[in-house]
């Protein structure tokens, strides 16, 4: 391999032997294309032009009323697919284009990255196969037709927990056996190297464009960028341009299910250890054997025991602060987002939402209390605080499985 | 010399080849597992693989996959699977004519880690494995190991494929000891009637870039194979799945499960 493999001592290649030759092969296209101007022409038309970019940054002032703080909503919902995945799917679609591969194949969960596949499949005019879990076939239906009829495969998988991590599995498996037509598609900044260094190259435009954005709006940097964490590529997808701004806190908001403490949930930077999963080594939710638990979130995006690696480089260097939030706490930002803004914002991006109010919530009371102790020194900043929150995807998906909330 | 080495050796010097069957440690349950593999060195293994169960065996096809769930669904801890290897050893050790018969585990990189690798590989070693293969981990990430493997006078066993390169080929014949093994078909584990593409110039391939014993696995079911590929120059044939399947074909009847492994080994070995 050419391209550093690891974050610290995370991440690698841990994959049978067979796939090395496909990893090495998909980094030296990688590195042949990242830089080129045909390649980034191409691709930069139809990120604007296909799927809409620059998203805009948008003040969502009815919430920062309610938040007491000023909140931005980085508006990745907008994208064409509804999710921030249509980035590197166009990306690494393009490079599958570039190798002459006639397959492509991808995991998913909520069936955000497979409908973004499935859409850039029909774009190119390549055949595609997208892996999902039985499970997950289940809550997120809407996405499934939005598969079909871009014209992709669904392979239902019914292994383990008939979740994203089997998907993986099967996806894996596939592409062992089918490795020299087939281009898999990986949807997060986890798996084996070089995919989370590509997707997250395919993911930094969300923090480019947040970063300008806020200074053309606020003349300043935000004093916190909020993110849901999954496999983690929104979240390294708007962090990645802020890291070195050490005055912006950055926090990944991880699935507590139905809390951190009932074994129902996939907080794996919270709760998780240090293994080997999909290829790379990273946090992982593991029992004392080292055998993969099964997890739980109310959102399919984020029911993952892994995590890309680089988060768990950023937790271990405290750069990064992975908190969590419950299912519980995620269907009511899910509501309030909607009745407030008219954003209907997808489960996984209402981890964010909530978080960014609970912590909205502390930091009005740490100001009230410094006022009461004198403290306050009137500075802007801590008096109103600027919160961007990537809205990494839409709720339609989800209307079906929140029907409850309107009955 | 290492087990493997005197293996080797015997089996040139017979002009003979190893047949070496896969298992997977307590499937479908830890006293029938003891039983079968017993019995399958008893009907003449040259050499056994055992594989310890994991919750996401990625290179394993369906059948493995199934026989990774029946251990995992019976309990089976790793712990329970070094008592296991130890027992299979001192079994092993008394059978007068096969005092020899390495014995190769095969597992996932993560239960090597979460156990730390240094307790991994002398656990084994206590045990009696002589080689360790990790199925996800290539060169690249071998060097979380190889101290440890060396230490514990254990072979690391590496993984070729046909997408292996002939450089690669020769890089992965200096780490490895014991044996190269070979991966047969593009593809995860699982029986298959024949191979697809010439496994035959695969394995020449191999011969020319290496020295070490080469043992051919994944896809191999019957005769006619382990005969291709012994006559392509390989010196074992591992067969897994296909094993595997007669454990899962008499999980209502373990006297014919035992049966039928024997009668299946007593077929392909070498003659």
């Amino acid at each position: 391999m050419k391209l550093n493999t690891k974050f610290g001592k995370f991440g690698g290649l841990f994959v049978p032997e067979t796939l090395v030759a496909a990893l090495e092969e998909l980094e030296a296209v990688f590195i042949r294309y990242k830089d080129d101007k045909k390649f980034n022409d191409e691709l930069n038309d139809l990120l604007k032009n296909y799927a809409g970019r620059p998203t805009p940054l948008y003040y969502a002032e009815r919430l920062s009323k309610i938040a007491g703080c000023k909140i931005y909503l980085k508006r990745e919902d907008l994208l064409h697919g509804g999710a921030h995945k249509t980035n590197n799917a166009l990306g690494q679609g393009l490079l599958a284009k570039y190798m002459g591969k006639k397959r492509i194949i991808a995991e998913t969960g909520a069936g955000q990255h497979g409908a973004a596949v499935a859409m850039i499949g029909a774009l190119l005019g390549i055949k595609t196969e997208v892996f999902m879990g039985s499970e997950d076939i289940k809550r997120q239906r809407a996405n499934v037709l939005r598969m079909k009829l871009c014209g992709a495969k669904v392979v239902s998988v019914e292994s383990g927990s008939r979740t994203l991590k089997d998907a993986i599995n099967e996806a894996l498996r596939d592409w062992i056996a089918n490795v020299q037509d087939t281009f898999y598609l990986f949807g997060t900044v986890a798996g084996p190297h070089p995919y989370p260094t590509i997707v997250k190259h395919f993911q930094k435009v969300i923090g480019e464009e947040a970063k300008r954005q806020i200074l053309d709006a606020e003349k300043r940097l935000p004093d916190y960028v909020i993110a849901c964490v999954g496999g983690g590529s929104n979240a390294i997808g708007i962090f990645n341009e802020f890291l070195g701004d050490k005055n912006v806190k950055l926090i990944g908001v991880e699935p507590a299910g139905h809390g951190l403490n009932t074994g129902k949930h996939g907080a794996t930077l919270n709760k998780g250890s240090v293994g080997v999963l999909h290829g790379s080594m990273s946090y992982v939710l593991q029992d004392e054997d080292g055998q993969i638990l099964e997890t739980h979130s109310v959102s399919a995006g984020l029911d993952y025991p892994g995590v890309g690696p680089e988060h768990s480089f950023l937790k271990d260097v405290k750069r990064v602060d992975y908190e969590s939030i419950t299912d519980k706490e995620a269907i009511g930002a899910f509501k309030l987002l909607s009745e407030v803004e008219g954003i209907m914002p997808a489960l996984e991006s209402s981890h964010a939402i909530a978080y960014a109010m609970k912590l909205a919530k502390r930091l009005k009371e740490d100001n009230a209390n410094n006022k009461e102790n004198n403290l306050d020194k009137n500075e802007t900043k801590t008096k109103n605080p600027i919160i961007v929150i990537n809205l990494s995807g839409r709720g339609d998906k989800d209307l079906e499985q929140m029907e409850f909330l309107v009955k | 010399m290492s087990k493997y080495n005197l293996l080797f050796k015997k089996l040139r010097e017979q002009k003979k080849y190893a047949f070496i069957p896969f298992f997977v440690i307590g499937d479908p349950d830890y006293e029938t597992s003891l039983a079968v593999v017993k019995k399958a060195i008893d009907a003449g293994a040259d050499a056994i693989e055992l594989g310890l169960a994991f919750s996401d065996p990625v290179a394993d096809g369906v059948v493995i996959q199934a026989a990774d769930k029946r251990a995992l669904d019976s309990g089976i801890k790793v712990a329970d699977a070094f008592r296991f290897i130890a027992e299979i050893r001192e079994y092993a050790n008394k059978s007068a004519n096969e005092c020899l018969l390495p014995i190769g585990l095969l597992v996932y990189c993560n239960l090597v880690y979460k156990r730390s690798v240094e307790k991994f590989y002398s656990d084994a070693k206590k045990a009696g494995v002589n080689s360790i293969l990790i199925a996800d981990m290539p060169l690249e990430e071998s060097s979380l190991v190889l101290d440890a493997a060396k230490k514990n006078e254990i072979n690391q066993i590496f993984l070729v494929t046909q997408t292996s390169s002939n450089e690669r080929i020769k890089e992965i014949n200096k780490l490895s000891s014991g044996f190269i093994y070979l991966v047969s078909v593009l593809g995860v584990t699982g029986a298959r009637d024949k191979f697809s593409g010439d496994v035959g110039a695969f394995i020449k391939r191999v011969k020319e870039n290496s020295t070490l014993p080469l043992c051919v696995g994944f896809g191999i079911s019957n005769k006619d194979q382990v005969n291709e590929v012994i006559d392509a120059g390989a010196d074992g044939a591992i067969v897994g799945s296909a094993v595997v399947k007669l454990i899962e074909k008499n999980l209502g009847n373990k006297e014919k499960m035992k049966n039928d492994v024997s009668v299946f080994i007593d077929a392909m070995k070498s003659k």
